[in-house]
C-alpha cells in the first residue's frame, strides 16, 4: 500500500515539501537549542516545565480519543463510524509520534534516553508512559494497517484483529490516565493533586480529540470530496458535546473545592491563572478567559441540536472548543501547576520564540505522518469503492 | 518459486528478530560488571557512619547576612556550584523568608523579627522523597543512611523530580555552568555539571566517606548540626530534645531530614 | 526481471555509497597505533597495562557504580592494593596530561566520551 505515496495531485507535493521545509527551518532551531542548552526556552527553575510537556500531554489526548469512534463501532456494533474509523487510528499514530517527539526535545541530556529502558524504574510513572505509549503506537499501526489491508482487498479482516482493537480500547483509557498520574501523584503542587485529574484529562481528551479530527475530516471533504457520511458527523458530534459538557462540568468541581473548603494552596492558581497576582497581570489571564469565552460559545452552539446540525456553524464552534481546551489543558494546566512555586512565590512564564518554533517542528512531523497515512487511507477506499 | 521465497522471508525475519533480541539482551544484561571483576570494592575506614543522617539548622545563631553566605559560599565553592544571575539559576542552599519557607505556618501575629528574618535552604534529604519516587532512570536515589544522593552521568534531564519536590531544591543546567565559573573552577577536586542535568545539596556525601563534616557544618562554627538521628547520643537528636524544631512542610509525609531550630 | 537497468543501477549505486569509508581510507596508509605518553616516574597503574588499555572503561563504569550507589569507594587491586576511586583525584592524579595520554587514543579511534564535560581535565594540559 506504500506506493500509493507516490501518486498525487499537485497540492498534495506542495503540502509535503511545505511541511518538509517547515520541519528543516525548526530542525536547525532544535539544533540550536542542543548546542545551547534548554536555556533558549523561557523554563526556569521555577518553571521547570513548559510547552513540551504541556503539549506532550494534549497530544495523548488527541491520541486517546481515536477511541470515541472505535468504541462505538465495536462494543456497540455503530455501524456508521467504521467509514472514519482508519482516519481516527491513524491520526492517533501522528498523535503518539508528536508525543514521543515532544518528551525528546524537553530533555536535557536526549542522547541518554535510553537509559529509561537500560534502568527500568517501576516506581516512577514515566516508565509506565513509555511503555503505554509505545504498547498504543504498535497497537493503532497494526490494525490500522490490516483492517486497510483487508478493505483493499475486499475481504473481511483476519479474527483475531478484533482481539487487538479491544485490547486497543482499554489501552486508550490507560495512556491518558497514566499521563495524569504524571501530575496527580506529586505531593506540594496544588493544582495538580487532584483525584479527579484523569477524569478530566480523558473528558477533555474525549471532546477536544474528536473535534479535531472531524476539523480534519470536514476539511478532507471540501479537498477530496471524501464523505464520512452525515450520520457519522452527528453523532460524532454529539459525543464531542457530552464529553466538553463534563469536561466544563469536572472544571468547575475543582472551582467548587478549592473555594468552598478555603483552602489557600487550592485557590492560589485558580486565582493566578484568572486574575494574576499583586496587581500584575499575566498574559496566561488573557488566554484562560478566552478559553472560558470559548467554551461557553461552543456549548451555546454545540447543545441545540438545531445549531449543531447546521453545517455552517459547526466548524466554527469544534474550532472554538478545540482552542478553549488546548489553553486549559496546554497552557493553564502547566503554568497554574508551578506557578506559584513551591515558596508561594511569583515566577511568570513565557515561551520563546525558539521554544515555540521547536513545538511546531513537531507539529509539522506529526502533519506529515498524519498526511501521508491519510493518503495512503483515501487510496485505498478510492480503489476499494469505498469512497 | 514463490514458496521458496516465502520460506526465505520467513528465515530472514526470525533470524533478524533473533539478532534483535540477543543485543537487546546483551544491553540489558550488563557484561560490564563480570569484565571488571578482577579487584574489589570496600567503603574507606575513614568513613563517618549513621542510620540516618539528619541536620538540624540553629536559626538562631544565623544573624547576619555574613553568618549565611559563610555556609554558603563554603558549599557552593566546595560544590563548583556557579552563580548565574537569572531565573535559570543553580541553587544548592539559599536563604529566603519565613513566610516562603514554612508557607503551611501562615501565622502573622509571630514576632516581628522571625517574619522578617532569613532562614536557610537546602535539599531536606526526605525519608519519603518524591524526587526518587519520580525518576524515570534511578539517577536520583536513597541511600541506606537516609541521603537523597544523584548520579549525574545517569541523568536524562526530564526534571520530573524538579516537578515533584514540594521544597524547590533542585536546579536544572539549563547551560554549561562552566561558563559561570572561574577559570580553573573554584574546587579542582570535585567536577563541574554538564549542560541538561539536574542537581541539588548532596548532604556531602563525598565528604562523609573520609571522614569530613559536610561543608557548611564545617564552615557555620556550630550553628549547623549533623549527625545521626538514630542515635540517641548523637549532637542532632540532643539538639532536639532540648529545643523547640520545626520542619518545612510536614503536612506531606515526606519526614524531611533537616531541622530548623526556632 | 523487470526494471532491470532500474534495479542494476540502483545496487550499484548502494554498493558505492555503502563501501565510501573503505575508499576514502585507501589512500591514507597503514593504521598507526597512537603513541601515548605515559606518566614519568609512575611504575604500576591500578591494574596491568593490558587490562587497563581494553578495559579501563568499564572498570570507570563499575568504580562510578559502586562508589555512588554502594557507598563503596575503595577499589582494592588484583594485587591488593587499595585505591581511591575517583576519575579525577586518582587517574588523572598520574595521567596529568589528559591530550597527549586520553584524546591521544580517543581521537584516533573516532570515540568522544563526554567525561570531561564534568570531571575537570588536570592542569597538564596547559
Amino acid at each position: 500500500m506504500v506506493e500509493k505515496l507516490l501518486k498525487g495531485p499537485k497540492c498534495y507535493y506542495m503540502w509535503l515539501l511545505f511541511l518538509v521545509a517547515v520541519i528543516a527551518v525548526c530542525g536547525l532551531v532544535y539544533i540550536q537549542q542542543l548546542m545551547q542548552g534548554l536555556t533558549v526556552t523561557g523554563m526556569s527553575r521555577n518553571v521547570s516545565w513548559g510547552l513540551y510537556i504541556s503539549q506532550f500531554t494534549y497530544f495523548v489526548g488527541v491520541a486517546a480519543s481515536a477511541v470515541m469512534l472505535v468504541l462505538p463501532a465495536y462494543f456497540h456494533h455503530y455501524k456508521q463510524f467504521k467509514r472514519m474509523i482508519i482516519f481516527g487510528e491513524f491520526m492517533a499514530i501522528g498523535a503518539v509520534v508528536m508525543c514521543a517527539l515532544f518528551i525528546v526535545v524537553d530533555l536535557g541530556q536526549p542522547q541518554r534516553m535510553a537509559n529509561v529502558m537500560l534502568h527500568p524504574s517501576p516506581n516512577s510513572v514515566m516508565f509506565y508512559d513509555m511503555i503505554v505509549l509505545i504498547g498504543y503506537l504498535c497497537l493503532n499501526a497494526v490494525i490500522g494497517w490490516v483492517t486497510l489491508e483487508a478493505e483493499r482487498l475486499d475481504v473481511d479482516p483476519p479474527k483475531w484483529i478484533k482481539y487487538l482493537i479491544y485490547l486497543s480500547i482499554i489501552w486508550a483509557f490507560s495512556i491518558h490516565t497514566v499521563t495524569a498520574f504524571l501530575y496527580a501523584g506529586l505531593p506540594g503542587r496544588h493544582y495538580w493533586l487532584t483525584a479527579i485529574m484523569a477524569a478530566r484529562f480523558l473528558s477533555s481528551a474525549f471532546c477536544s480529540g474528536p473535534a479535531i479530527l472531524l476539523l480534519l475530516v470536514l476539511g478532507l471533504k471540501r479537498l477530496t470530496g471524501f464523505d464520512p457520511g452525515k450520520e457519522a458527523v452527528k453523532t460524532l458530534t454529539v459525543i464531542i458535546t457530552y464529553a466538553m459538557c463534563i469536561n466544563v462540568f469536572f472544571y468547575l468541581l475543582e472551582v467548587f473545592t478549592a473555594f468552598y473548603s478555603g483552602i489557600p494552596g487550592h485557590q492560589h492558581p485558580l486565582v493566578y491563572l484568572f486574575a494574576g497576582h499583586g496587581g500584575s497581570v499575566p498574559w496566561v489571564t488573557w488566554c484562560m478567559w478566552a478559553a472560558v469565552i470559548l467554551a461557553i460559545g461552543s456549548l451555546c452552539v454545540l447543545i441545540p441540536p438545531k445549531l449543531r446540525e447546521n453545517m455552517n456553524l459547526l466548524p466554527w464552534a469544534l474550532g472554538a472548543l478545540v482552542i478553549a481546551s488546548w489553553i486549559d489543558k496546554g497552557l493553564g494546566l502547566l503554568i497554574g501547576g508551578f506557578t506559584p512555586t513551591p515558596f508561594e512565590t511569583f515566577t511568570n512564564y513565557m515561551p520563546t520564540l525558539m521554544e515555540v518554533m521547536v513545538a511546531l517542528g513537531v507539529y509539522a512531523i506529526g502533519l506529515l505522518v498524519i498526511s501521508l497515512l491519510w493518503k495512503i487511507a483515501l487510496d485505498v477506499k478510492k480503489e476499494a469503492g469505498n469512497f | 518459486m514463490n514458496n521458496g521465497r516465502r520460506n526465505f522471508l520467513k528465515i530472514a525475519g526470525i533470524s533478524a528478530f533473533a539478532l534483535g533480541s540477543g543485543a537487546a539482551a546483551t544491553l540489558m544484561g550488563g557484561a560490564p560488571a563480570e569484565a571488571a571483576g578482577i579487584g574489589s570494592y570496600e567503603e574507606s575506614s575513614r568513613a563517618l557512619h549513621a542510620k540516618r543522617w539528619a541536620m538540624v539548622i540553629d536559626t538562631r545563631k544565623f544573624r547576619t547576612k555574613a553568618d549565611f553566605d559563610k555556609v554558603i559560599r563554603a558549599c557552593h565553592t566546595y560544590h563548583n556550584v556557579p552563580d548565574i544571575p537569572t531565573e535559570q539559576d543553580i541553587k544548592w542552599m539559599w536563604t529566603d523568608t519565613y513566610d516562603h519557607v514554612f508557607t503551611d505556618d501562615m501565622n502573622e501575629q509571630l514576632p516581628k523579627k522571625m517574619l522578617q528574618d532569613k532562614y536557610l535552604l537546602l535539599c531536606n534529604h526526605c525519608t519519603n522523597p518524591p524526587c526518587v519516587r519520580v525518576c524515570p532512570t534511578q539517577a536520583t536515589f536513597k541511600l541506606e543512611n537516609g541521603i537523597v544522593a544523584m548520579d549525574f552521568h545517569r541523568c536524562i534531564g526530564c526534571r520530573f523530580c524538579m516537578a515533584g519536590c514540594p521544597y524547590g531544591a533542585r536546579s536544572f543546567n539549563y547551560m554549561d555552568p562552566r561558563k559561570y565559573l572561574s577559570d580553573p573552577v573554584p574546587n579542582p577536586k570535585y567536577p563541574t555539571r554538564m549542560p541538561g542535568v539536574v542537581e541539588k545539596c548532596s548532604f556531602c556525601v563525598e565528604r562523609l566517606a573520609v571522614g569530613l563534616q559536610p561543608a557548611c557544618v564545617e564552615a557555620s562554627g556550630g550553628a549547623i548540626l549533623f549527625g545521626d538521628l538514630n542515635d540517641p547520643q548523637s549532637v542532632v537528636r540532643k539538639a532536639l530534645a532540648e529545643n523547640y524544631s520545626i520542619r518545612r512542610k510536614p503536612s506531606l509525609g515526606t519526614q524531611p531530614g533537616v531541622y530548623y531550630l526556632v | 526481471m523487470y526494471n532491470a537497468k532500474y534495479v542494476i543501477v540502483g545496487i550499484i549505486v548502494f554498493a558505492v555509497l555503502f563501501t565510501t569509508p573503505f575508499w576514502f581510507g585507501a589512500g591514507s596508509g597503514a593504521y598507526k597505533r597512537p603513541d601515548v605518553v605515559l606518566p614519568k616516574g609512575e611504575t604500576e597503574c591500578v591494574e596491568p597495562v593490558e587490562y587497563m588499555r581494553a578495559e579501563h572503561m568499564q572498570l570507570l563504569n563499575t568504580w562510578r557504580d559502586e562508589a555512588l550507589r554502594n557507598e563503596r569507594r575503595v577499589y582494592v587491586s588484583s594485587t591488593g592494593k587499595k585505591w581511591e576511586i575517583s576519575l579525577q583525584n586518582t587517574c588523572m592524579k598520574c595521567h596529568d596530561n589528559k591530550a597527549d595520554f586520553c584524546d591521544k587514543c580517543h581521537v584516533s579511534n573516532s570515540v568522544y566520551p563526554y567525561c570531561w564535560t564534568c570531571h575537570v581535565a588536570p592542569g597538564g594540559n596547559k
